[in-house]
């Protein structure tokens, strides 16, 4: 990382420091991430500041987006998958005026992607960083209400409570039905909350190239994934964990194999699936990829509309 | 024959905190012996203190003075200082108990209330469940009756049941405790039956019998338990 | 109570003694306990039994003394020299703890089934069919019926709460139960069935267990043994039927003439 250099800030607005928050607070936040990164999977404490904009709307990862943003970076933000949804284009403009950065849609151009709630669909590399905003990080929060008591779970890696919620599952679903923050178990030691990110995606932070990081703002934990690191995802060898499979491609630009979001396209019952990952079906429709109902005009209207924005 | 049982000048006082710390003397040098094989009856008014002394040899009370001393195996055990486990451990294979009154346990059969000592002694289920079936026969006790908890039989019938209980294990002493009260003349004579077998099989047998009849069927020898009373 | 001669004790307690600032909470209490013994702890309100299970049981440390528990290993170790990985995992398999108030021994909001079932999975079993299996077992050795076992706690009557906290303590074999008060606050007849029950499960396992009550009748079903405690003090202990037929201290001699029966 280089010097702080802030270019598009006018003058008569005063200046930011770089990336907002002041050089200490960066230092203490770099060391929890360090720390973090040493233990794998391990919620490290800090001291969450304020930021200009509501808990819920990824103050923690904004935070550690701010302590490791240099100015030779490219920031990406996806909210959902998606590039143009509200809570990616605030923050995405939040760095652009306070630290000047290089920001992009694109998964491949990124240095640094923050994200809520997914995981880009192309592979990513060990140039990049993947900052992850956490809502609740403790995965045995809600079986265990008090801290002093996960705390010490944790330390002496009494887990049993994990299959409880599965268990509860598949008693009442017949399946494991949790689809999201699905629990994980981290370098064969701490059980992490991967986030609100849908079980598809735990397969990709296994073993990923790309260093992960966790902040939870509210709740004033950072913690992280190395790049390489083994991560499984928590089952029983009766109902192994399995991720969801979706029995139509995008219907935009014919993927299969990735995540899909159904969309509502008219009052008459229309709809269509589409990927979540919005940078991923545009590229695949550059390339001529196309889906079924690429031709409908509902779908144009809403393909028309991501492209232009994308642009 | 051998001696099982051997009280050594015992003596029991209640002391009654809740009435000033009044010292109620019951017996004191209270010496005999009871053989393998033979039956011994306590005899004496009520209030002389045969009950005391039964249920000092069965612990439930304790023994103030001198000793109590069983044959236990190879091994002579003096229940006036016996730990608690020892106690219960010498309830299980070596003292049995008949009294005319059951302890009711809720929702277990009668066949199983009369089985349980047998099977605790390590019989079989099948065999002891077999041998409490035909004891409860002997004494009359209606089969409709066997699989239901005793809880809500009249009072001879429970009291069947217990002598039933009491009789079906082997114990190499036993106290019997007013067994044949209130039984009429055909069930008293299954009892004096069960006194006989027990004596057949080398039992040592102590009891308390206000039943002239049965005490004169079953008595080999009759110890005035006035002789140990003190003067209050 | 077979063999009992041939054992050595489970849990020996030499000079438990725990103060509250200058007030005593138990005083000097020795004992030891042999596997298949029950013994109850009986006295009245703020007598101590509590604070002595409390000690006894890891949850509350003493001022004073030390309590030694033989380890399935066979080594006998000092209860709060134990780190505390050692303490939490014997708590959940070799231990239980029976509370009066069922809530503060159950998880009320997961099934019956993952409430027993907890304990198999905190000990590394991973076949959710083995343990469903395991846990309508238990179930049904604690006459819940098994269309019960995706029921919530909170949907359980007292008596059915309190039998499936039995089940979900005793589905590690433990050897050693603590039991505070369990027919506390149940029904009569909801009582007897709880005793009855409780009764037949520590013969049919063989389990230690330290139960305190202030219910002599309780005491005189269950347990062997009896230590009455007053004023932080045990002033006499001896077999159940013993004490209760035969009690020499002055206190005991009250407490069972205020009984009605026993």
């Amino acid at each position: 990382m280089t010097l702080p250099v802030s270019k598009s800030i006018a003058p008569d607005e005063g200046s930011y420091n770089f990336a907002y928050l002041d050089e200490q607070t960066k230092r203490m936040i770099r060391r929890a991430i360090l720390k973090g990164i040493a233990i794998p999977g391990y919620q490290v404490p800090f001291a969450s500041r304020e930021m200009p904009m509501p808990y819920g709307w990824g103050t923690g990862g904004v935070q550690v987006t701010a302590a490791i943003l240099g100015a030779d970076d490219t920031l990406k933000v996806i909210d959902q998958g998606s590039d143009d949804t509200t809570n990616a284009v605030a923050i995405r403009g939040f760095f652009e005026k306070t630290a000047g950065v290089a920001t992009t849609t694109s998964t491949e151009d990124a240095s640094i992607i923050q994200t809520r709630h997914r995981i880009p669909e192309m592979a990513l590399n060990s140039n990049q960083i993947l900052v992850f905003q956490v809502p609740i990080p403790e995965p045995l929060r809600f079986l265990e209400p008090r801290e002093t008591e996960t705390r010490k779970m944790h330390a002496l890696e009494e887990y049993g409570l994990m299959h409880v919620k599965l268990y509860e599952d598949i008693a009442k679903n017949g399946h494991i039905a949790t689809t999201y923050a699905y629990p994980v178990e981290v370098n064969g030691r701490y059980v992490m909350d991967p986030s609100p990110t849908p079980k598809f995606d735990n397969p990709k932070i296994d073993n990923m190239e790309a260093l992960q990081l966790y902040g939870a703002g509210r709740e004033k934990r950072i913690y992280a994934i190395p790049p390489y690191t083994k991560v499984k995802s928590l089952d029983f060898d009766d109902y192994p964990f399995e991720v969801q499979s979706f029995d139509k491609p995008c219907g935009l630009c014919n993927a299969e194999g990735v995540y899909l979001d159904e969309v509502i396209l008219d009052d008459k019952g229309g709809r269509m699936f589409v990927c979540s990952d919005s940078d991923h079906c545009e590229e695949r429709r550059a390339n001529g990829h196309l889906g079924p109902m690429a031709a409908d005009p509902a779908a144009t209207l809403l393909s028309g509309g991501t492209q232009e924005k994308g642009q | 024959m051998p001696v099982r049982l051997y009280l050594n000048t015992v003596g029991k006082t209640f002391t009654m905190h809740l009435q000033g710390g009044t010292s109620i003397p019951v017996v004191s040098n209270v010496d005999f012996a009871v053989e393998a094989g033979e039956c011994v009856v306590l005899g004496g008014p009520s209030g002389a203190g045969k009950s005391s002394i039964l249920k000092m040899i069965f612990g439930n009370y304790r023994c103030d003075e001198g000793q109590i001393l069983i044959t236990c195996n190879d091994e002579i055990v003096n229940i006036a200082d016996a730990a608690p486990r020892q106690i219960l451990s010498l309830r299980q294979d070596t003292i049995g108990y008949v009294s005319q009154f059951l302890r009711v346990i809720p929702r277990v059969s009668a066949t199983e209330v009369v089985a349980e000592p047998l099977i605790a002694q390590g019989t079989s289920e099948e065999a002891a469940l077999a041998k409490a079936r035909d004891l409860l026969n002997r004494l009359n006790v209606p089969e409709r009756l066997w699989n239901l908890p005793p809880a809500t039989f009249s009072g001879g019938e429970q009291q069947r049941v217990n002598i039933a209980r009491g009789f079906i294990a082997h114990y190499p002493i036993l106290l019997l405790d007013e067994p044949t009260a209130s039984l009429d003349a055909v069930n008293r004579s299954v009892v004096v039956e069960l006194v006989d077998e027990k004596k057949a099989a080398g039992v040592a047998m102590l009891g308390i019998l206000h039943d002239q009849d049965v005490r004169d069927r079953i008595a080999d020898r009759i110890i005035d338990v006035t002789k140990f009373k003190i003067a209050a | 109570m077979s063999d009992q001669n041939n054992q050595e004790p489970l849990l020996q307690v030499h000079g438990v003694t725990r103060y509250y600032g200058d007030r005593i909470g138990c005083h000097d209490v020795d004992f030891q306990l042999w596997p298949g013994e029950v013994l109850a702890i009986v006295g009245e309100s703020g007598s101590g039994k509590t604070t002595l299970l409390n000690c006894l049981s890891t949850r509350l440390a003493p001022t004073a003394g030390a309590i030694e528990y033989r380890m399935r290993d066979g080594s006998m170790r000092n209860l709060y020299e134990l780190s505390e990985a050692e303490r939490r995992l014997l708590m959940r398999t070799d231990w239980g703890f029976v509370h009066q108030n069922a809530a503060d021994g159950l998880r009320m909001t997961v099934s019956a089934g993952a409430n027993v079932g907890e304990r198999l999975m905190a000990v590394g079993q991973r076949h959710y069919g083995k343990i469903r299996e395991t846990a309508t077992d238990w179930l049904d050795r604690v006459e819940i019926t098994v269309d019960r076992i995706d029921d919530d706690p909170r949907a359980f009557s007292g008596g059915m709460r309190q039998r499936l906290q039995i089940a979900r303590n005793l589905v590690t074999h433990p050897r050693l139960v603590f039991m505070d008060e369990p027919t506390g606050g149940l029904d009569v007849s909801v009582q007897a069935r709880l005793l009855d029950m409780l009764r037949r499960l520590v013969s049919e396992l063989g389990l230690s267990v330290i139960i305190v009550t202030h219910d002599l009748a309780v005491a005189r079903l269950l347990s062997h043994r009896i230590m009455v405690m007053r004023h932080g003090e045990v002033i006499e202990t001896g077999l159940t039927d013993q004490v209760l037929d035969d009690p020499r201290e002055p206190y005991t001699q009250l407490l069972v003439s205020s009984i009605l029966q026993v």
